[in-house]
């Protein structure tokens, strides 16, 4: 089974134990406020780390090419309040446009 | 309708991106059936394809899944659906689902389950529609990097997190976490500085 086999079906596995344990465990073992405050803050921490890693790698090397331009025109989109089409649009076609061009 | 336009795009954003990283049409289907969540879905496909195994895939994408379960133990009491249809039920609890159901809440526990159902089958059904013709537009392509795919995948995540930095506090996080990832990425195996800003958030989220 190729890596892309296993992590298919292990991440669908496991997305789907936790979506129905929390429509069956007691409500108190989840509702602690610690817990709220975790699950807030690890989106955060994982989106963050996904953007910097996507734009800014290559397997383990870190490397510096049309994907900042990409990632600078959707951080102006979305400072704009540009809604998330626009967003992913602006990236894709300047970032093309860098890798095309110059 | 709004939404629905919104989970269209991010759908064809991930059928693309997944293919772009290596996944098969079939594969990237089956994310979106399977697992069903987008943050989770682009995670898995984004440390694959940065290299990393597939054990911290799946532990990226699932520490972004826990959510899930805290929306289901939220939506539980308010459904109160037993067997299959609390499997259905838990397959669509997502944030779009929780969110309409609970900006209901005011109007009654029925108009509550209706925005709950509506929503998760509604995003369901556009989320794989769309999925599937992003993963084959993608296929077509060839040199993805010609047409921006490879910085469509971090406008992605970054379309996702952008809406939670509600605070300096939240934003200093997101640097923060960002900075840390790179700086280990020269010296970590792939997957790995990832998954670390989740223990970063933990630790943060029990000093609070």
């Amino acid at each position: 089974m190729t890596i892309f086999w296993i992590a298919t079906i292990g991440t669908s596995v496991i997305a789907f134990l936790l979506k129905y344990s929390g429509h069956s465990v007691p409500e108190r073992w989840l509702s602690h406020p610690k817990i709220q405050n975790i699950n807030a803050l690890i989106p955060i921490a994982l989106l963050s780390a996904l953007v910097a890693v996507q734009s800014f790698s290559e397997k383990s090397q870190l490397m510096f090419d049309q994907r900042l331009v990409g990632l600078l025109a959707a951080i102006i989109a979305l400072i704009f309040k540009a809604p998330f089409p626009i967003v992913v649009l602006s990236a894709a076609v300047s970032s093309a446009a860098v890798y095309n061009w110059l | 309708m709004s939404v629905s336009i919104t989970v269209g795009a991010y759908g064809v954003a991930f059928g693309a991106a997944a293919v772009a990283n290596g996944f098969s049409v079939i594969q990237a289907c089956l994310l979106s059936l399977l697992t069903f969540s987008g943050a989770s879905q682009f995670a898995v496909i984004g440390v694959v394809g940065a290299g990393g195994s597939a054990i911290s895939a799946i532990a990226t994408a699932s520490l972004l899944g826990v959510r899930n379960a805290l929306y289901g133990v939220i939506m539980a009491p308010r459904l109160q659906v037993k067997g299959l249809k609390r499997v259905v039920a838990a397959q669509v609890t997502i944030d779009e689902s929780t969110g309409v159901a609970l900006g209901q809440e005011p109007r009654g526990i029925d108009a509550m389950r209706k925005g709950f159902w509506y929503t998760g089958i509604g995003v369901f059904v556009f989320w794989n529609l769309f999925t599937v013709a992003g993963a084959l537009g993608a296929q077509a392509m060839g040199d993805v990097r010609a047409f921006g795919l490879d910085s469509a995948v971090p406008a992605a995540f970054l379309g996702l997190v952008w809406p939670r930095l509600t605070g300096n506090f939240e934003r200093a996080l997101a640097v923060g976490c960002a900075i840390f990832a790179i700086a280990m990425t020269p010296i970590l195996p792939a997957g790995l500085p990832i998954i670390a800003t989740a223990f970063i958030a933990i630790a943060l989220g029990l000093k609070r």
